[in-house]
């Protein structure tokens, strides 16, 4: 079978709408991942073991499980308790809880590395506990993560693809349409995995740059 | 009310070429990781390049396009394999690349002293990196090798797609006939859990086991 730039020039439109929905989802995961991720951090270090113990095991539990299962629980499994999400929001959820357990692990280790005398200082300068997160130990902690956590928006931009299997029309899916309707296979799979790899090559020199902008740790 | 007995065995069936595949995922993964993350510190500048070639390509296209590729478009090429031979070549050489990282940066994060030693006793290259430089290396891989076993527990579930008949397939196909979703859903996120768990719990035992004798490391 020969690659043919015809087909390719013919499919690219289609591709093109696929590429627009996968970095949608991703840019959406990323932005709930960013947010569950901080969340989890906070809950887990709470004193109140009722809240951290259950929020610890629950993040183990989503890290411990595959995408691709959690996303068929999201999408067929909540219409069964009158809960029925269309599919993209169904895998932005489904992105942003599995990767925002990965990045509550960024926060705790952004969070432990503030040194114990910002804390001491805070309580000495007599501020409250949302005061101090506010303003003293979040606007320290987090610009080194930066590119910790843009490590993980990238993993999980390579792990879109999974929504296809819950009927998002993002690029894999484009390009299965595509190559079922002229059964031709060597176009779109390859175009698809050029797309990834162009993105995710890009993504490596923002993320180098990240790292040389915000990687620095200051001690 | 369903009768589970039957579908018990199917989930059970399922579970067998899960764990198959990641075990034989996770031998390929390995060796390809050794290759290309030694590859990588070669003196040679050819092989240099084809080991960064391949991570870069492996970790830079989702592993999902991977298997596609693995499974629809090598037929075309005259390369016909069945649904586990190309689940476990995608996942081996995707886990690979990301585990070839991983040795790289163990190896290098030996001491210089290390290899000056090898060089006062003698030692060639090979007789060091095999005697003295991995057996210490090898105990900085281990805690990322376990995380990266059970990635590739978890991206065994996408193998499903290819109609290869792993736990997540057979839930597919339980759901189907029972017209149940929550129970078969359920039980795979459990029974996923449950396997990663034997994973770390293995990983961190085997830890343990090598770290005897070898000062300096606390586990």
């Amino acid at each position: 079978m020969e690659w043919d730039w015809n087909f390719v020039r013919e499919i690219m439109p289609t591709l093109i709408e696929g590429v627009k929905i996968t970095v949608l989802a991703t840019i959406l995961g990323s932005a709930l991942a960013a947010v569950v991720g901080l969340a989890i951090a906070l809950l887990r270090r709470s004193f109140n073991r009722l809240v951290s113990r259950p929020v610890g095991f629950f993040a183990e539990f989503i890290r411990g499980t595959p995408l691709l299962v959690q996303l068929y629980f999201i999408f067929y499994i909540l219409p069964d308790f009158g809960i029925l999400l269309p599919p993209l929001l169904a895998g932005v959820i489904g992105l942003g809880l599995h990767y925002g357990t990965y990045t509550a692990e960024v926060y705790r280790a952004g969070i432990d590395n503030v040194p114990r005398g910002q804390w001491e200082a805070a309580k000495a300068c007599n501020l409250d506990a949302r005061q101090t997160w506010m303003h003293i130990i979040l606007p320290q902690a987090i610009p080194p993560m930066i590119p910790a956590l843009a490590n993980y928006f990238i993993a999980m931009f390579k792990e879109t693809p999974l929504l296809s299997a819950i009927t998002v029309l993002e690029l894999m899916n484009q390009a299965k349409s595509v190559a079922n309707t002229y059964y031709r296979y060597i176009e779109p799979m390859t175009l698809v995995g050029a797309f990834f790899l162009v993105i995710s090559l890009f993504s490596v020199v923002l993320l180098r740059w990240l790292e040389r902008r915000f990687g620095r740790v200051e001690s | 009310m369903i009768d589970w007995s039957g579908y018990v065995g199917l989930m059970l069936q399922g579970a067998l070429v899960t764990i198959e595949l990641t075990l034989m995922g996770s031998v390929l993964a390995l060796f390809m990781a050794f290759v290309a993350g030694l590859g990588r510190l070669s003196r040679f500048f050819a092989v240099r390049a084809l080991a960064t070639a391949y991570i870069e390509f492996f970790r830079g296209t989702s592993i999902f396009v991977q298997l596609f590729w693995a499974y629809f478009v090598l037929p075309f090429l005259g390369i016909e394999l069945t649904p586990l031979q190309a689940g476990v070549l995608a996942l081996g050489l995707n886990v690979g690349a990301y585990g070839a990282e991983v040795v790289r940066g163990a190896v290098q994060s030996i001491g210089k002293e290390q290899y000056e030693a090898c060089v006062a006793l003698n030692l060639g290259r090979w007789q060091g990196m095999r005697h003295v430089i991995l057996p210490q290396a090898f105990l900085l891989m281990l805690p990322t090798f376990g995380n990266n076993a059970i990635e590739l527990l978890k991206a065994t579930s996408i193998v499903s797609l290819i109609s290869l008949a792993d736990l997540t397939f057979q839930a597919q196909v339980v759901r189907a006939q029972t017209g149940n979703t929550l129970v078969p859903f359920s039980a795979i996120l459990i029974g996923y859990f449950a396997l990663a768990l034997v994973i770390s719990w293995g990983v961190r035992s085997l830890e343990r086991r090598l770290a005897r004798g070898i000062d300096g490391v606390r586990v």
